[in-house]
């Protein structure tokens, strides 16, 4: 009787013991988010008066139409949402394709061109900045989205291939060899019955694809010039600029800046961690 | 194989089976062939083409308007004296150091305390993956504001007592880079432990019963049955580390652009400016060649996990 009261006990302070930790863990961790939050409602004038690391004497929207209207935030979201859409779409349907492909037909070469393909998104990217640049001005379409679109889907398709072939290799041969028996031909096999069941992989793989290309900066700064061309991540950085020391609107910018991927993720936080953990090769 | 299809028709082939028919030439359909074309192209555009360039670029000197003038190994030679290049070599490798080691310790260890399916854990793993989703241009945003000398970091020093220890932590050269290595862990910490919470998770609970039973302590079911039943995910981990520490750039370049004084600069950064800024357009491409090569040996191992993986 008493022994299993100890147990109980010691039960009991183990778990107190762990949301201490973990509670104090997760404060630690949410504490910037929260403060940005709290800075991008605080006037300019509180801020002045009061130091950044002040409790907030004061509550605002205005630093949200500011970044936004002024700041050129809007014109740089949706510039970053004219970018990762198509992006992530092109992306995933051709890394598709080329999974199928490599997964369901005996093609020559088909490991080596996997590896290959692997290859070149392992690459560091420094390596191909200023190839990449002087590509896109040679295609005249440097210091546009299509150069910004196009560098995004190439770099990136090499990844999914991966990812989406390990998956669909997985699917059985009979389920096609049936298909193939009632006469269908490669495109129905692909579309009817290969890309549905990849379902599950290809919505992990839209989360965290999505997030990446709408975060990218380097490839954003390396092909686009004008202000008026750039992507949320790279007008945040000139938002830096044009609003030095204005800790006000750069903290509403990079809330707006952050809110559509943190939105994916809520939205979507189990597709995500799933893409995260395909990713790896295990 | 049984051979169910027309002779026009290939039968579909889940596994390479080699040697198990002839291995004459076969008719693939042309549009499976497109399939992989097609990205194939795409990729050879942007990746292999530009790849090539970038490792002939390094042998040149070149401002970007001119014809590249080809100038053997001079651009490596200079690297040799170059006092820049020696510190931003030195950070890259600090900084493989510390936020890698740092991150993959960190993050196994939230792993290790989240791990356990019990109330609240749900709550505590998204906040230390939110960071994750943001962009690094943010996150660098943020701790730009927590390291103002009005910041909340100088204030929480003074409150407890510790006002010596002010500080403008981004513009004094000792601090800096230490001081754009903690926003990235924040951000990478996260990371790392989804990555090692799913090895856990793979893990079979009968061997720690049956290392219960021959009396190992927790210290020691963890240093003979966590870590070697975690070497896979460990292998990961650690190329995800070196990977995305050679590609480090967003963070450094919103907090600091390297400097101040070249303090916080990394190859990456320092190829960016060198480029882009001195339009030196040969020795960018060498300092990137310096990038791939630190990188080659991870990429290579990554590829052969994956080439197995793939058999």
């Amino acid at each position: 009787m008493s022994a299993t009261s100890t147990a109980l006990r010691r039960k009991r302070a183990a778990t107190a013991g762990f949301h201490l930790g973990a509670g104090t863990l997760a404060v630690l961790w949410l504490l910037p988010i929260l403060l940005v939050l709290v800075t991008s409602l605080r006037s300019f004038d509180d801020i002045a008066a009061h130091g950044l690391g002040s409790w907030p004497h004061s509550f605002t929207l205005d630093n949200f139409g500011q970044a936004w209207n002024d700041g050129g935030q809007q014109r740089a979201l949706i510039n970053s949402l004219l970018v990762t859409v198509p992006c992530v779409l092109v992306t995933l349907a051709l890394a598709a394709m080329a999974a199928f492909a490599l997964s369901r037909y005996e093609l020559p070469f088909r490991r080596s061109l996997l590896l290959l393909m692997l290859g070149g998104n392992l690459l560091p990217p420094q390596i191909l900045l200023i190839p990449v640049s002087k590509l896109s001005e040679l295609m005249g379409i440097y210091d546009t989205l299509p150069a910004l679109i196009g560098v995004q889907i190439g770099f990136g398709v090499g990844f999914y291939v991966f990812v989406l072939h390990g998956f669909m290799r997985a699917i059985p041969a009979e389920i096609q060899q049936a298909a193939v028996v009632d006469g269908a031909g490669p495109w129905q096999i692909f579309w009817r019955i290969i890309l549905p069941l990849t379902r599950p992989a290809l919505a992990a793989l839209s989360a965290l694809s999505f997030t990446w290309i709408f975060n990218d900066l380097l490839w954003a700064i390396t092909v686009l010039r004008s202000d008026t061309k750039m992507p949320i991540t790279a007008a945040l950085i000139g938002l830096q600029g044009q609003y030095v020391s204005m800790w006000n609107v750069i903290a509403a910018g990079s809330v707006i800046a952050a809110a559509p991927t943190v939105a994916v993720f809520l939205r979507f936080q189990r597709h995500f961690v799933a893409g995260l953990n395909l990713g790896a090769v295990k | 194989m049984a051979v169910l299809t027309a002779p026009h028709q290939k039968p579909p082939v889940p596994t390479p089976s080699r040697g198990g028919r002839g291995r004459g030439p076969r008719r693939t359909p042309p549009l499976v062939l497109a399939f992989v074309l097609v990205p194939l192209l795409a990729e050879a555009l942007w990746v292999f083409w530009p790849a090539a360039q970038g490792f002939y670029l390094a042998l040149t000197q070149w401002d970007g308007v001119s014809t590249p003038q080809f100038v053997g190994l001079d651009n490596f030679r200079e690297m040799a004296g170059d006092e820049v290049f020696r510190s931003a070599a030195g950070h890259t490798v600090l900084w493989l150091v510390l936020f890698g080691g740092l991150s993959a310790l960190l993050g196994l260890a939230a792993a290790l305390l989240l791990q356990q399916e019990r109330r609240g854990v749900g709550f505590y793993r998204a906040a230390l993956f939110l960071p994750v989703v943001f962009s690094l241009v943010a996150t660098a945003l943020v701790w730009q504001a927590i390291y103002q000398p009005d910041g909340v970091l100088n204030q929480l020093l003074e409150s407890v007592g510790l006002g010596s220890l002010r500080h403008a932590w981004l513009a004094d050269q000792d601090t800096a880079l230490y001081a754009v290595i903690v926003p990235a862990l924040w951000r990478q910490i996260g990371y790392v432990m989804v990555l090692y919470l799913a090895g856990l998770k793979g893990i079979d609970p009968a061997l720690y019963e049956a290392a219960k039973v021959d009396g190992a302590g927790a210290w020691q079911r963890f240093r003979h049955v966590t870590l070697p039943q975690l070497r896979s995910v460990n292998a990961v981990v650690l190329s995800v580390i070196v990977i995305d520490s050679l590609r480090s750039f967003d963070v450094v370049w919103s907090l600091t652009r390297g400097g101040p004084y070249h303090s916080s600069e990394l190859l990456s950064t320092y190829m960016y400016s060198t480029a882009f800024q001195s339009l030196r357009l040969g020795y960018g491409s060498a300092l990137a060649v310096v990038i791939f090569v630190l990188a080659f040996g991870v990429i290579c191992s990554y590829l052969v996990r994956a080439f197995r993986e793939a058999d």
